[in-house]
């Protein structure tokens, strides 16, 4: 970022700073000269750990995103949330069931949802987070995992909520239940599993470990390749 | 939004766009791949780590007199952050078998091995719980699965990517555990992607020879390391977090062995002692050192400082002298400058062009070699896109994927890296991506052995954190598979070593001898590591904060 960059002001505890145009809010926050501790993270977009809410100038809407993914506009004013205290439920993903009486048991809050859509407008992600609460509701686990899979638990969307729902957490049982339940099994690799329990490949690895370098180079060289 | 001169060169790769799809349809590679000799040549002239200036000789401790990473040793000449006096080893604040540094995939596979092993665990780390470079990765995790691969086939390709420097008995471990790993995440709920008949999905990573990564759409590392987050939370009972609580030095008992380490809370700012039988560093890498000026793709709170903390207590490094450039960083907009641009994109079929359109280089060869062609292609030929905040790049023309695998796969198989440039006006089903090589991973490390022991009793390493798996390049993929098997491991053996181990007094001796090494070589006394977190405030700034100490400079 240049001196000579275009500046616009922003508002940072409802205080006055003059940042780059194209800062993003995290950027930003670390020109005015704040080194952050909480509310940052990967920096990329994947963590979740800089939801951040705004309101633009002339907006009365307070927005939700994610602090080094929104780029600053002149007038806006920002608030991060460093940590949101919603609750998660404690399994075991071994003694619980797929179906709706988990959700039932673990996320009864869940069928509070007033279907206003609240949390789908916080999310940073675009996900259709009120779908996916409402396929949760109708013990659909597939479509809710499908459509939850993006979620980055940044936790905007229980902040948001009116009915009190943690659709993040929820959302993480129902991808983990998808995950190990109710997605086909995969023959090739039980296949390959117990075949390495039986130690079908320990000569093959035994004869590639002891090859000298000139041997290793060559067999490497020579490996025919797939790419199909 | 791209700029006009952009669409300009964009014209010349929409124009060469219809013969290149007939090229990648024909199943023959597109470019002919590098010979040996080749491979050498491009990487002696153009890659980072070839620079002289690049490597310099560290003048104290276990590799007292090699050459590493110039930024590697500024941080290993330095002084501690605490002051060994002031802290009373006699009374901890907590007591654990097994101490866990670090919380992101390596960590929690070791915290969850370590507990299912029967011992007490903490886990310490920086940020949040989960706050890693395991959460960003896009592409994938390698596993010899299909039924015409095999983990000997996975063995060469690890050896030959990492130029035969690998230490060949971690290789194998890390081939040979691989399909057991990826079973047991989907015991835990990883959704992998899946081919109808429910058999893996798998893709082709650069320097492989079969396809063999396996992905949760693009959010792979994310669809993980969240799962074993969650995992590690359910076990709160038995598993103790403790989050912003970077761990600043290694405590050792009267008789040598690793006891503990010294946590710093980033919020109150209190010193915390954790006396542990066994200490497991998973603190991953060192993109936020910048090396050699570079962005990078890695997580704010990648500082390398378990690197320094194993260093003290006597651990030596391997292969520190070698740094990942992911080949295909953004380069536009300013934005997202650096951020990681999944390798899976050329796997599914995106081709690198230069600023004509044309093809220069296979789009999958081993990193390193990819990325110092797209540097000779820029530096040495003039044939890239330059941007007008100075960078320049190579486009890499996504929209061939939905050419070649039909329209909506980039929607199903790349929602991150639609969302990311679809943030900034950019389509990525339409328009093609600008790209360079970004600062991506720490291929040298803490040196292990196959249980991840390291020289020092009572110190364990798993994850990026370590050397010798990759030898001095990694492929794509086998990094979440080495967090993942070297977690697990350091988990397993580190609980199995505390049962038998009893520890004597605890001691800080070891921070007083080896800071007077770094005063015989005259280090100024404000130089001091480990890092914790990188500084972003501008000097002007900074210049008027006069009694405040951003992290990385406090004394």
């Amino acid at each position: 970022m240049s001196e000579k960059e275009k500046k616009v002001k922003i508002y940072i505890l409802g205080e006055g700073f003059d940042v780059p145009a194209s800062s993003t809010i995290l950027t930003a926050l670390e020109y005015a000269g704040f080194q952050l501790t909480t509310g940052v993270g990967c920096r990329e977009g994947f963590c979740g750990a800089c939801a951040t809410l705004y309101r633009e100038k002339g907006d009365y809407k307070l927005q939700a995103g994610l602090a080094c993914q929104t780029v600053v506009s002149d007038g806006m004013y920002i608030a991060q949330i460093p940590f949101v205290p919603a609750q998660k439920a404690m399994y075991d993903i071994n003694e619980i069931e797929a179906d709706i009486n988990t959700f039932k048991e673990y996320y009864p809050i869940l069928f509070r949802c007033v279907g206003c859509n609240t949390c789908t407008k916080a999310c940073p992600q675009d996900i259709e987070v009120m779908d996916y609460v409402q396929a949760l509701i109708k013990g659909d686990i597939e479509k809710a995992a499908d459509l939850s899979f993006d979620c980055i638990r940044c936790g905007l969307c229980a902040l948001r909520c009116p009915a009190e729902i943690v659709q993040y957490n929820a959302a993480m049982l129902a991808r983990r239940l998808y995950g190990k339940y109710i997605m086909p099994d995969s023959p090739d690799l039980n296949k390959r599993v117990e075949e390495m329990v039986e130690g079908k490949y320990e000569s093959e690895l035994d004869k590639a470990v002891q090859m000298d370098a000139e041997e290793l180079k060559e067999t490497y060289y020579k490996r025919d390749i797939k790419t199909e | 939004m791209y700029l006009d001169y952009m669409r300009e060169s964009i014209k010349n790769v929409e124009k060469t766009r219809a013969e290149r799809l007939k090229l990648a349809k024909s199943g023959k590679p597109i470019v002919e791949r590098m010979s040996d000799k080749e491979r050498e040549e491009v990487l002696n002239k153009f890659h980072p780590d070839y620079k002289e200036e690049s490597r310099k000789k560290v003048r104290i401790g276990p590799n007292k007199g090699d050459k590493l990473t110039s930024e590697v040793v500024d941080i290993l000449e330095a002084y501690s952050r605490v002051q060994p006096d002031y802290f009373d080893l006699e009374n901890p604040d907590y007591e654990t078998d097994v101490l866990v540094i670090g919380a992101g995939s390596a960590g929690f596979c070791a915290a969850i091995l370590a507990d299912e092993n029967g011992a007490d665990v903490t886990l310490a780390t920086k940020l949040r719980s989960g706050d890693s470079n395991s959460m960003m990765a896009q592409g994938g995790i390698q596993a010899a699965v299909r039924p015409d691969d095999s983990p000997y086939l996975h063995y060469l390709d690890v050896m030959g990517g990492g130029h035969f420097d690998n230490k060949s008995d971690l290789v194998r471990a890390l081939v040979s555990e691989a399909p057991g790993a990826i079973k047991w995440l989907q015991e835990l709920g990883v959704m992998f992607d899946r081919n109808e008949d429910g058999t893996m999905l798998t893709k082709p990573g650069g320097g492989t020879c079969r396809p063999r990564m396996h992905s949760a759409r693009d959010y792979s590392g994310a669809g993980m390391c969240r799962v074993l987050r969650d995992e590690v939370e359910n076990r709160a009972d038995r598993i103790n977090i403790l989050e912003h609580q970077p761990a600043v030095e290694l405590i050792k008992d009267e008789k040598g062995k690793v006891a503990g380490a010294i946590l710093y809370h980033l919020q109150n700012k209190c010193y915390i002692t954790v006396k542990a039988k066994s200490t497991i560093i998973a603190t991953g890498g060192f993109g936020r050192l910048h090396v050699q000026g570079f962005e990078t793709t890695n997580h704010y709170g990648a500082t390398a400082d378990g690197l320094v903390m194993a260093y003290r207590v006597g651990a030596n490094l391997m292969y520190m002298d070698s740094v990942q450039y992911h080949p295909t960083g953004a380069v536009f907009p300013p934005q997202i400058l650096g951020f990681l641009c999944t390798e899976k994109l050329r796997g599914l079929g995106a081709q690198p062009v230069n600023k004509n359109g044309e093809l220069f280089v296979y789009p999958l060869e081993p990193r390193d070699v990819e990325a110092s062609a797209f540097i000779r292609e820029c530096k040495e030929r003039g044939n890239g896109v330059a941007t007008p905040d100075g960078n320049v790049g190579i486009w890499l023309d996504t929209p061939l994927i939905e050419q070649i695998n039909g329209s909506g796969t980039i929607k199903s198989n790349l929602p991150a890296m639609l969302r990311q440039f679809d943030r900034f006006d950019i389509d990525i089903r339409k328009d093609p991506m600008l790209v360079y090589p970004t600062l991506h991973y720490q291929n040298g490390g803490i040196e292990i052995n196959d249980k991840c022991e390291t020289k020092v009793e009572g110190l364990y390493v798993a994850g990026e954190s370590t050397g010798g798996v990759h030898g001095r390049n990694r492929l794509m993929g086998n990094s979440q598979l080495d967090l993942m098997v070297f977690g697990r491991r350091a988990g397993k053996f580190a609980a199995e070593y505390a049962k038998s181990t009893k520890l004597g007094k605890l001691t800080l001796n070891h921070v007083n001898e080896y800071e007077k090494e770094v005063e015989k070589i005259g280090i100024d006394k404000d130089k001091i590591a480990p890092v914790v977190l990188p500084d972003y405030i501008p000097d002007k700034v900074k210049k008027k904060q006069y009694t405040a100490h951003p992290e990385g400079t406090l004394r």
